[in-house]
């Protein structure tokens, strides 16, 4: 039987050589930790603490604001010492950071810890929220609100996304490796919050190591089925995923759970394990560091907040000089504007591509290669798209389902022009929102 | 240690391909074709077609630096495989003055009068060609009697012997398809010892220029099939009806300019449909055209304005075969 995958998509160099191999190391606490406020999408908490509290590891410092917030947590013991503005590398733009100086030893703040066979589905919700998990793939969509609805209407399937078809990325390789346990605990814990009575969890065939291991872990659980799927990007996205493994297609402007699915990141599956059976709130996450431009490609777990710049020194530095640093994977993660930029629970690697050899060529018009409408795993036309967003015709350009682009780069790579799809369709999409007063 | 990075948006790596690589790959599928008509016409059919590269180049360049004054334009070949396909177009021994006004016409009026590369709505080859065809018809129409073989020796002596004949699509039009038989095999036809434009006479050698092409994954087969495979069809209809004035499909296959047309004109990626329906519905719409030129018109071959009609059709199909995105639902298809 063939591989199962989705129509479209790219196969750029896996890179995952690099740090595959690199078995998990938790980093040494940060003398300073920097929290921006706004880590989760949707609204940013509203800050709790001033200049001068004392904190406690896993103290909540900021709570939540409306449906799709959540609360944040401090993640080390210490003095808050100021809140300042910094240049949000996502938002793009001067945002809220709480300034923590590290003065102790970690005391930890816990929640009681939950047996989730036992709990109701409204508690495990409820924790879920209050430990302030967000998807930890690169998103930051708040967990708990994915699972709003599945408390009156049940979903029927909770899906793990092993994928990681970003290149270069690691960590959800190593968790999966390491964590075994806990992302399959995890998983029992989400299908129960969802009322869900089968899990999948989907990784890709380039790990054969990981699908091999979370079949061991997952053997006895007649509920969850361990699927591999083709190693092709953008394997892990949501809509797709879900219709390499089941087939069913989200509705364009719909959401996985109209077709009674939902779906988690595998290290928002360690994450809730540790947050149901620990009391363990969301202060520290898993990160690759790696890219040809650093010198040891690592994995590792690290507090929330510690700057990027602690990262790259623990990976032994610089190789030669950087080109940039990116957080996340090469296809969708922002480019940083500085080093000084803290790890925020959205950071699942940390990128340092080096100098290229020979500068890149500058963008050519269209030659209309049909290239990217190939790949397009939404089955778009980026082709025609881009030009309407480049002639400002944002209202032709929804009618050509811009709003249906997830914006995985794919049209970008393939594209031999070196058109900038991506930045165009987000600069499209705000403009067109903004003037039509939604969000 | 923070370091300061100028702004930089997803996704941070991207394939190594080009256009100038895309037209590298199409400038080498079309040598084998080039090869054969040096071999069926003399070096002199080599000469047009390093003219039209060159000169095509050159006078891009020209446009673009002193006309458009785009400082930083850098030559990506687009105008040389415009130019050799001109050439393949134009029969042996053109002359070279109006070869220049030809490449003028499909380089200024055919591309960058709309705007250059990737703007313009129809194939400049074909400009070119048209506008030659309509206001040179007697040099468009001299072709040489080809010498496959014979002319290996004559190959070193310079001069090619300036003796005419007809096309075969020409030679069907006029006396019919058995008299045209007496002349050529259809093994000729295939090979390319036929005459006719440089490019057009031999299948075999724009076949393997045109598997190298999708080897290289630049092109896809819906046109071609489409295109071909209407032309196969219609002239089966009519081959029953009258074999002799009509010709077999095998005649009208290899006879003419389809095999070019259908493998490397109509294939142009700026002037053809984005998606694999509207390029079915584009190839089938040449092949009608072709069709209806060939046995209805009073003209013996109708590839080029086949091609050029169905150009200016292309907006209109894109129009019609927009793609369902991801999801959506049957009853909302536009």
């Amino acid at each position: 039987m063939a591989v199962l995958t989705f129509p479209g998509g790219i196969h750029p160099p896996e890179m995952k050589e690099l740090s595959q191999s690199a078995p998990l190391e938790r980093m040494p606490l940060p003398k300073m930790v920097y929290c921006f406020v706004h880590q989760n999408l949707g609204a940013p908490p509203k800050i709790l603490c001033e200049p001068g509290d004392t904190v406690k590891t896993g103290q909540i410092i900021a709570e939540p604001s409306g449906k799709v917030s959540v609360p944040l947590h401090a993640p080390v013991t210490g003095t808050v010492k100021e809140i300042i503005k910094m240049m949000h590398p996502a938002q793009k733009k001067k945002l809220d950071v709480i300034v923590i100086e590290r003065t102790a030893k970690d005391e930890w703040q816990l929640m009681p810890s939950m047996d989730f066979t036992t709990a109701g589905r409204e508690e495990l919700y409820q924790r879920v929220l209050d430990a302030g998990i967000v998807g930890l793939g690169g998103a930051a969509f708040p967990t708990h609100v994915k699972y709003t609805s599945t408390l009156v209407k049940p979903a029927d399937l909770v899906i793990i996304n092993g994928a990681e078809c970003e290149p270069y990325l690691t960590i959800d390789h190593r968790f999966m490796l390491e964590k075994g346990e806990e992302v399959l605990n995890g998983l029992q814990i989400l299908m129960k919050l969802a009322g869900a009575k089968k899990g999948i969890i989907g990784i890709e065939t380039n790990k054969p190591d990981a699908i091999e291991n979370m079949r061991k872990m997952a053997s006895h659980d007649d509920h969850i089925d361990v699927v591999g799927v083709k190693t092709k990007y953008p394997q892990g996205a949501e809509k797709q995923l879900i219709y390499t493994t089941t087939r069913r297609k989200v509705p364009v402007g719909g959401l996985p759970i109209d077709i009674g699915v939902v779906m988690n990141n595998v290290g928002t599956a360690v994450a809730t394990s540790q947050a149901v059976t620990k009391g363990i709130p969301l202060v520290e996450r898993g990160v690759t560091i790696t890219g040809e431009g650093i010198n040891n490609p690592k994995n590792v777990l690290v507090r929330i907040g510690t700057p990027v710049s602690e990262l790259i020194q623990y990976a032994g530095g610089y190789k030669g000089e950087p080109e940039k640093v990116v957080a996340g994977g090469p296809m969708t993660g922002p480019a940083l504007s500085s080093t000084e930029t803290p790890v925020m629970k959205s950071t699942s690697g940390i990128l340092v591509l080096p100098k290229p050899e020979k500068q890149p060529r500058p963008a050519k018009p269209c030659i209309n290669c049909n290239q990217c409408v190939e790949v397009c795993p939404m089955a778009l036309e980026p082709n025609f798209l881009v030009k309407l967003c480049e002639a400002k015709k944002y209202d032709e350009a929804v009618e050509m389902n811009l709003f249906s682009c997830i914006e995985c780069g794919a049209c970008a790579y393939i594209c031999p022009a070196r058109i900038d799809h991506v930045k165009t369709y987000q600069l499209a999409k705000r403009v067109y929102s903004t003037l039509k007063g939604r969000k | 240690m923070a370091q300061i990075f100028p702004s930089a948006s997803a996704p941070h790596i991207r394939t190594s391909d080009s256009i100038s690589k895309i037209m590298l790959d199409v400038l080498i599928a079309l040598v084998p074709a080039v090869i054969v008509s040096v071999f069926v016409f003399g070096w002199s059919a080599l000469v047009l077609c390093l003219m039209g590269v060159i000169v095509a180049e050159a006078l891009e360049l020209f446009i673009m630096k002193v006309l458009r004054k785009k400082k930083d334009f850098i030559p990506d070949g687009s105008a040389a495989v415009t130019g050799l396909l001109l050439a393949m177009n134009l029969p042996a021994g053109f002359p070279w003055y109006l070869f220049i006004i030809g490449i003028l016409v499909a380089i200024g009026l055919g591309k960058h009068v709309y705007g250059g590369l990737g703007s313009n709505p129809f194939n400049p080859a074909l400009v070119g060609r048209v506008f030659l065809v309509i206001s040179f018809p007697a040099a468009m129409s001299n072709y040489y009697k080809p010498g496959i073989w014979k002319t290996l020796e004559s190959l070193s002596t310079a001069a090619s012997p300036v003796v005419t004949g007809a096309t075969p699509m020409g030679l069907l039009k006029e006396s019919g398809l058995q008299s045209a038989l007496q002349n050529h095999t259809y093994m000729d036809m295939f090979l390319g010892n036929i005459g006719g434009a440089l490019g057009e006479v031999s299948a075999l050698a724009l076949i393997i220029g045109f598997v190298y092409l999708l080897v290289r994954k630049h092109v896809s087969w819906h046109i071609p099939v489409a295109y071909i495979g209407t032309v196969l069809i219609i002239s089966s209809v009519f081959y029953l009806i009258n074999p002799d004035q009509y010709g077999t499909p095998l005649y009208h296959l290899l006879g003419g300019g389809l095999m070019l047309g259908a493998l490397f004109m109509a294939t142009d990626m700026v002037t053809s449909p984005s998606t694999v329906k509207g390029s079915l519905i584009y190839g089938m719409g040449c092949g009608i055209i072709t069709m209806l030129i060939r046995i209805v018109g009073a003209l013996p071959e109708g590839v080029a304005f086949s091609i050029l009609i169905m150009n200016a059709v292309k907006p209109l199909i894109d129009r019609w075969t927009r793609r369902r995105p991801f999801g959506a639902l049957k009853k909302e298809a536009k």
